[in-house]
């Protein structure tokens, strides 16, 4: 426990000190976003509707962005032996690695989110599900996306795999993802939103648990693979 | 003596498939014949799809293979991940491929069987999304499998990876049962038995053995000529030593 707080402490305060890599995956994210009503045009209610499956995808693209600094710069500069020799357990290590991840790129996008779904005239009831689901979501983008981090760890053209690995992976939490909202949207009456949306939320965290379990393993193999 | 066993079983494993390659290869060139004979000439037509049913024949079985030999590269990944046998990794890489065309020829036919019949050459059904899904994980494994200096490191990632991907084989087969979507569910592989007429259901079977088989030949072929390009390799190196 004290080696993966001690991991997680180490990248926060590495991420801090390079604010321009923390803030990057935040600006790539709204930027983006805002392009959308100029290709789309303003229209008020074809941007509400179209919300979610652009905060969707722009978030996992900003994620992807992301990834392959997770584990490359601890590999080049040796830490990753390092790591691998001390006694603490590798797939620990993996978890923690991705938390420092989802702190400094799952949830700045979570906060961004609000801010984007106002732009796009997105109601109330719509925001909270959105919030709820980008909760449950963004961890998993994380975590599937370590797997792709330290699969293509030493790879020629590693930046080019990662999304061709990462993005099939990521179809479902985005389906789901998306899904929740639109189904709060589409209810008629106020109490039932949670309602409707609760099976994809519920799908959702399912993913979060299955990435939870795969991701230590496959992360912890791919990284004892790398240094052989 | 690890050496010794090294060598010895691709030895072996090269002796047995010239042996077996020639009757697999008959067995396959029957059973396609017979099978495509059945499909397009015995087997009658759709009381409602008309001719264009005969599509199924080649359809389905390619959508079987399409699984069953992403199956078949994960079992191996987890051999070659556990007892690193050999083979294990040959037989992966030599499937991708092969896996990759199944898929791409499940997703052509459906296009072409969806145009007449649902009037559009793509719908976002959950099976056709999910089978979009496999062929860009085989596309990830062939490409990740390259991606090295070393081939024993692409090999390995890439049998992590087709471990990783194989949470996906599930959600294919029952993809259809659990949303109610465009695509037709099972009807051939469900628990209360075939719900599709003998007169149908054997070409198809038929044409899904012939399938199986072109798997195998090919396979073998293939794991043959990389079994055999590494003995050159090894000879070539050996003859540079001695020039030296």
């Amino acid at each position: 426990m004290k080696a993966f707080l001690n991991i997680v402490s180490r990248d926060l305060r590495l991420a801090l000190r390079q604010k321009s890599d923390l803030t990057m995956a935040v600006l790539f994210f709204i930027l983006t976003a805002m392009l959308f009503p100029f290709g789309l045009g303003p229209e008020p209610n074809l941007l509400a509707r179209i919300a979610p499956g652009i905060i969707w995808v722009t978030a996992l693209l900003a994620v992807l962005l992301s990834l392959e600094r997770l584990f490359l710069a601890d590999y080049e500069d040796g830490s990753l032996e390092q790591l691998i020799l001390s006694s603490t357990s590798l797939e620990v290590a993996v978890l923690a690695k991705v938390l420092a991840h989802w702190l400094t790129t799952g949830l700045p996008l979570i906060l961004a989110a609000p801010l984007i779904a106002l732009l796009f005239n997105m109601d109330s009831d719509a925001m909270t599900i959105l919030l709820i689901a980008m909760i449950l979501g963004t961890p998993s983008l994380s975590l599937i996306g370590a797997i792709a981090a330290t699969l293509t760890l030493g790879a020629r053209r590693g930046g080019v795999l990662i999304p061709l690995l990462v993005l099939p992976l990521y179809i479902p939490t985005l389906i789901f993802g998306v899904g929740a909202i639109d189904a709060a949207m589409n209810s008629l009456e106020a109490g039932a939103v949670i309602a409707n949306a609760r099976p994809h939320l519920l799908l959702l965290g399912a993913i979060l648990l299955v990435s939870l379990l795969i991701t230590p393993l496959a992360g912890a193999a791919a990284l004892r693979q790398s240094v052989e | 003596m690890s050496v010794f066993h090294r060598f010895a079983n691709p030895n072996r494993f090269l002796k047995l498939t010239n042996q077996v390659l020639p009757w697999v290869s008959g067995l396959t060139v029957i059973s396609l014949a017979v099978g495509l004979y059945m499909s397009f000439f015995t087997s009658p037509p759709d009381y409602q799809q008309g001719e264009s049913v005969r599509i199924m024949y080649i359809h389905v079985p390619s959508a079987w293979m399409a699984m069953f030999v992403y199956t078949s590269i994960a079992i191996a990944s987890v051999c070659s991940l556990i007892w690193r046998h050999p083979l294990a990794d040959l037989a992966a890489k030599a499937s991708a491929p092969i896996g990759a065309g199944f898929t791409f020829l499940a997703l052509a036919t459906g296009s072409l069987w969806g145009k007449p019949m649902w009037g559009a050459w793509w719908v976002w059904d959950a099976r056709l999304t999910s089978v979009l899904i496999l062929f860009f994980l085989y596309l990830g494994h062939m490409a990740l499998m390259h991606a090295f200096e070393e081939q024993e490191r692409g090999n390995k990632a890439a049998a992590v990876l087709a471990i990783v991907g194989f949470v996906n084989i599930p959600i294919i087969k029952f993809s259809v049962d659990w949303w109610n979507t465009l695509h037709q569910p099972a009807s051939v592989m469900r628990a209360d038995g075939p719900s599709i007429d003998p007169s149908m259901l054997w070409p198809l079977m038929i044409m899904g053995v012939a399938f199986k088989l072109f798997y195998i030949v090919v396979l073998l072929i293939r794991i043959k000529s990389e079994l055999i390009e590494a003995k050159l390799r090894k000879y070539r190196r050996a003859v540079v030593d001695k020039a030296h």
